[in-house]
């Protein structure tokens, strides 16, 4: 199989998913986005395991090993980011990302700052 | 796609890339159809699909180990998880006009010259490269098995730790919203000030 057909649908993958990362307000969704991105770059890791099988016996199988790590540890990021998208929807009542401005710099900036003087004031 | 230069034939591709190009580009749309959808669940629902495929597509490359654990973690646990994460934010049924920020435009000139650049750079490199998928299978369950339990045996241990980990920080995050608002309700007027004070 030429090498170019998976690196090509792997490029297109990230791309779809970087796409959603930018453009996605509902932070569950940029979540998905970001699994898109880890299953372009497996796939890419595979590919190249594959193609260097041959000499397997100089890179330890490097690339499937690394698609398991990838695989497991994306596991655990979609578990602590959907506990972290959960948290903030029982704060806020929102997962819209666009809505999460309060380390935001801007022309709004000095209610903040208010609203963050008060909350010292009353905490102290 | 590109001239080859090798003994192979461009023109005459073999069956497990013609297989390959067909679930590829199955696998492309339900990734589009992913990221532009404005119904939620169906974003999840096609996400399976993309996932799915990207599974025959590693049993094509003969990486099967990979394969079945592609179909168990992401399209048995990570989809439900985010089904879940949707039901629990209660996401809208149907059409919700808001899915899409106002910087769409701009994130598709991104992607679009993020993806062109990096088809063009890697057909100008692998052009004259072929996977040779005969013989024994790359990525069957001994092989991968021997390799990770030979070479890569500490940073498997060290990845149970991280799980161990995450488990934990995701059931202390959980926790710990609950903790805040009990203790929150407790003293009752005193936690309400500050937000009275900024309304």
């Amino acid at each position: 199989m030429h090498l170019a057909y998976p690196a090509v649908l792997s490029a297109l993958l990230f791309c779809t998913g970087l796409y959603g990362v930018l453009a996605r307000r509902n932070a569950i969704l940029v979540l998905m986005s970001v699994e898109l991105m880890l299953n372009a770059v497996n796939l890419n890791l595979v590919a190249f395991d594959v193609w260097l099988s041959r000499a397997a016996a100089d890179t330890l199988h490097s690339g499937q090993a690394l698609t398991l790590f990838t695989i497991a540890i994306a596991a655990a990021e979609i578990g602590i980011g959907l506990a972290i998208v959960l948290a903030v929807y029982r704060n806020r009542g929102t997962s819209d990302i666009d809505r999460l401005r309060d380390a935001a710099e801007g022309p709004d900036d000095a209610p903040e700052t208010d609203r963050a003087a008060k909350k010292a004031e009353a905490t102290a | 796609m590109s001239p080859a230069t090798a003994p192979h034939g461009f023109l005459s591709p073999t069956g497990v890339e013609i297989a390959f190009v067909l679930v590829g580009l199955v696998t492309f749309g339900a990734a589009l159809v992913t990221v532009t959808t404005r119904q939620l669940v169906h974003a999840a629902l096609w996400l399976v699909m993309a996932l799915g495929g990207l599974a025959v597509e590693y049993l094509l490359l003969t990486a099967e180990f990979i394969a079945w654990v592609q179909v168990l973690i992401y399209v048995g646990s990570v989809v439900v998880l985010l089904l879940f994460g949707l039901m629990l934010t209660r996401a809208p049924i149907g059409r919700s006009p808001d899915a899409d920020s106002g910087n769409r435009w701009a994130a598709l000139v991104v992607a679009v010259a993020a993806a062109a650049a990096l088809v063009w750079v890697v057909v100008d490199a692998f052009r004259a490269t072929w996977i040779d998928l005969d013989g024994t299978a790359a990525g069957s369950a001994k092989v991968t098995g021997a390799s990770l339990f030979q070479h890569w045996v500490l940073p498997f241990e060290a990845l149970s730790v991280l799980l161990l980990a995450a488990l934990v920080g995701a059931i202390a995050l959980s926790r710990k919203a609950k903790a805040d608002r009990a203790a929150a309700d407790i003293p009752g007027a005193r936690s309400d000030r500050p937000t009275e004070g900024a309304r």
